[in-house]
């Protein structure tokens, strides 16, 4: 099944409810639906073909999810990009995948603009309000006031769906190729031990360009539900009175949310009574974390949840099994199967330590223009015709199966539930000028999980932590951005020379 | 530049959440948040600042785009506090 027949088949089934709440915008599943018909002929009619790819950069916004279908309708992959990414990244992203649109917002063209000095050629760009800044973009409102059907021809399901960036361990994003199939079934199996219907009202405040963000999206639109759009969890009150006033029954959470919930002072327990569950994932919360989520959240049964882009989502722990299983991830996701190997690819035995590996239909098709990296992560499985994915990260088994995360094998720092590769911020960092060489390494935070900490070695005294941090935060996106900045003389050193992140890990610990 | 608390909770956020950068302005009336100014532990740290900047007590149900979102809104919320408290 393609993926923008979800929205096809909920909008005959229920075209007057409401699909979408972002702000003060509502839209029933009928309007989301004619309007991602009438873009689709629009970008068709302006050239994207079946297969191009075409970027999405715009903050959580009622375009988005008319976007993200009518890139699909018109037969092209969508590519979600987070919107305070830099021009930078985006002309490096519009040239891997050789993009051919590029859908976004006024606020945004700025950026735009400099990726397109940078390199980045679109053909077509589609602003959501006309911008002074790129006079030459198509405005959306006049393609979305012509009614016109989709396209009929837009591919089958084995057609690639989705390009989504993450950070590899090279310093340079890549793009994760998802397929409508492999969508559909990452949707289905998470909606199923969800139990989603159409009954609930799902909240995101994650980024859409952040897959847990995008599914909550592409989630809600199958199973006919609603999803209430917003843009940050930076007022917790505010979002708390919309959880209320639209009876908010899914609120997925990443564990620095979860820490801010505990943070307020005044919440009382039962204050959502129509909140039927929340999700976490992106690293586990701790076991006191959950304690008090429960007594806070008294009728409210927590999934705790584990996944990378490249599966989207691995396991989950039954809520049943949360007292006897604490800490564990769970087991995989239904459809799909999750084990652990050693080096040698064979099963490890319950309490020995491997690599797990993910099996099933969910299972991406590779980076986008990276044999190598691909051949890394999917590799051959137990039949002839299948890859399985190797994910990088180190588990062990209990006796029946639970799964328990161990650590990675490279050195991705997660902080505020995103991914970020070292060695991009240390790229970041060795472009200011009068920093000799730097490091970077993640350090434990109660609320961000872990902070990028950076250790600079620099040739120019004068050098503030304040002007590194000012540096890197005209390159990098946000959360990739060091919270703090120590200068040494020299940086820890493995026997051979090569600068080596865990002494410069360890050697923080000591301090 | 006097000192009214607009400029001190501008100086305070160019210096805090734009790194001394200046050359993107900050209008009074510009949504930090649409903007992209200040994400969520920003506004924790801005919380932070006022209290005790201006000796205010902050209550969670006050931590809303009402009062925090904008420089002007900020100002408006001070003098209220203060006027409640004299």
């Amino acid at each position: 099944m393609r993926v923008e027949t979800f929205l096809s088949a909920s909008a005959a089934r229920l075209g007057d409810k409401t699909a979408l709440v972002a702000g003060k915008t509502r839209l029933s599943y009928r309007q989301l639906e004619a309007m991602s018909d009438a873009l689709a002929a629009g970008l068709r009619a302006r050239g994207v073909q079946r297969d191009d790819r075409v970027l999405v950069l715009l903050d959580n916004c009622w375009e988005a999810a008319v976007a993200i279908f009518a890139i699909l309708k018109a037969g092209a992959v969508f590519s979600p990009v987070n919107a305070s990414t830099k021009a930078d990244k985006l002309a490096y992203i519009a040239q891997n995948c050789g993009a051919r649109a590029l859908i976004s917002q006024p606020r945004l063209a700025g950026v735009v603009a400099e990726a397109t000095a940078l390199g980045a050629a679109f053909d077509l760009v589609v602003l959501s309000e006309p911008s002074e800044a790129l006079p030459d973009a198509v405005a959306l409102q006049p393609l979305l006031a012509v009614p016109l059907a989709a396209p009929s021809t837009a591919g089958i399901d084995c057609d690639l769906a989705m390009l989504i960036y993450t950070s590899g361990s090279t310093g340079r994003p890549k793009g994760v190729m998802m397929s409508h199939r492999n969508i559909e079934a990452a949707a289905s199996s998470i909606t199923s031990y969800l139990e989603n219907t159409e009954d609930d009202v799902i909240l995101n405040v994650l980024p859409l360009a952040f897959d847990y963000g995008l599914y909550q999206l592409l989630m809600a639109i199958k199973v006919g539900a609603t999803l209430v759009l917003e843009k940050s969890f930076a007022f917790p009150q505010a979002i708390f009175a919309t959880m209320r006033a639209e009876k908010v029954t899914g609120f997925p959470l990443v564990p620095t949310m979860a820490a801010m919930i505990l943070n307020m002072k005044d919440l009382e327990p039962g204050s959502f009574p129509d909140l039927r569950y929340i999700s976490n994932t992106a690293a586990a919360l701790p076991p006191a974390h959950i304690e008090r989520l429960r007594a806070l959240l008294p009728g409210t049964t927590i999934f705790s949840m584990y996944g990378l882009t490249e599966c989207k989502r691995c396991t989950y722990l039954p809520p049943a099994r949360l007292d006897d299983k604490t800490g564990s991830v769970g087991i995989a996701i239904p459809n799909t199967e999750a084990f652990v190997v050693d080096d040698a690819g064979r099963r490890t035995a319950p309490g020995e330590v491997g690599q797990l590996v993910i099996r099933g239909p969910h299972v991406m098709q590779g980076y986008w223009g990276d044999p190598d990296a691909t051949a890394r992560a999917l590799r051959p499985g137990p039949n002839p015709w299948e890859k399985v994915l190797y994910t990088g990260d180190l588990f062990y088994a209990d006796a029946e199966g639970f799964l328990f995360f161990v650590g990675r094998t490279d050195d991705i720092i997660k902080t505020r539930g995103e991914k970020v590769a070292p060695k991009e911020v240390e790229a970041a960092l060795s472009a200011c000028p009068g920093v000799v060489e730097a490091v970077v390494v993640g350090r434990q935070d109660a609320v961000l999980g872990q902070t990028i900490h950076a250790i600079v070695v620099a040739s120019d005294p004068a050098l503030t932590e304040r002007d590194v941090i000012r540096h890197c935060a005209r390159l990098l996106e946000e959360f990739m951005v060091p919270k703090s900045v120590e200068f040494r003389e020299s940086l820890p050193k493995t026997d051979t020379g090569k600068v080596s992140r865990r002494l410069a890990a360890e050697s923080l610990e000591t301090i | 530049m006097t000192d009214t608390p607009q400029n001190t909770i501008r100086a305070f956020i160019i210096d805090n959440f734009l790194f001394g950068d200046t050359s993107q302005e900050i209008a009074d009336d510009t949504s930090l948040i649409d903007n992209n100014l200040v994400d969520s532990t920003g506004v924790l740290e801005l919380v932070f600042f006022l209290e005790t900047t201006f000796d205010i007590k902050v209550a969670d149900t006050e931590v809303v785009p009402d009062n925090l979102d904008s420089i002007g809104a900020m100002a408006a919320y001070i003098e209220t506090k203060r006027r409640a408290a004299a």
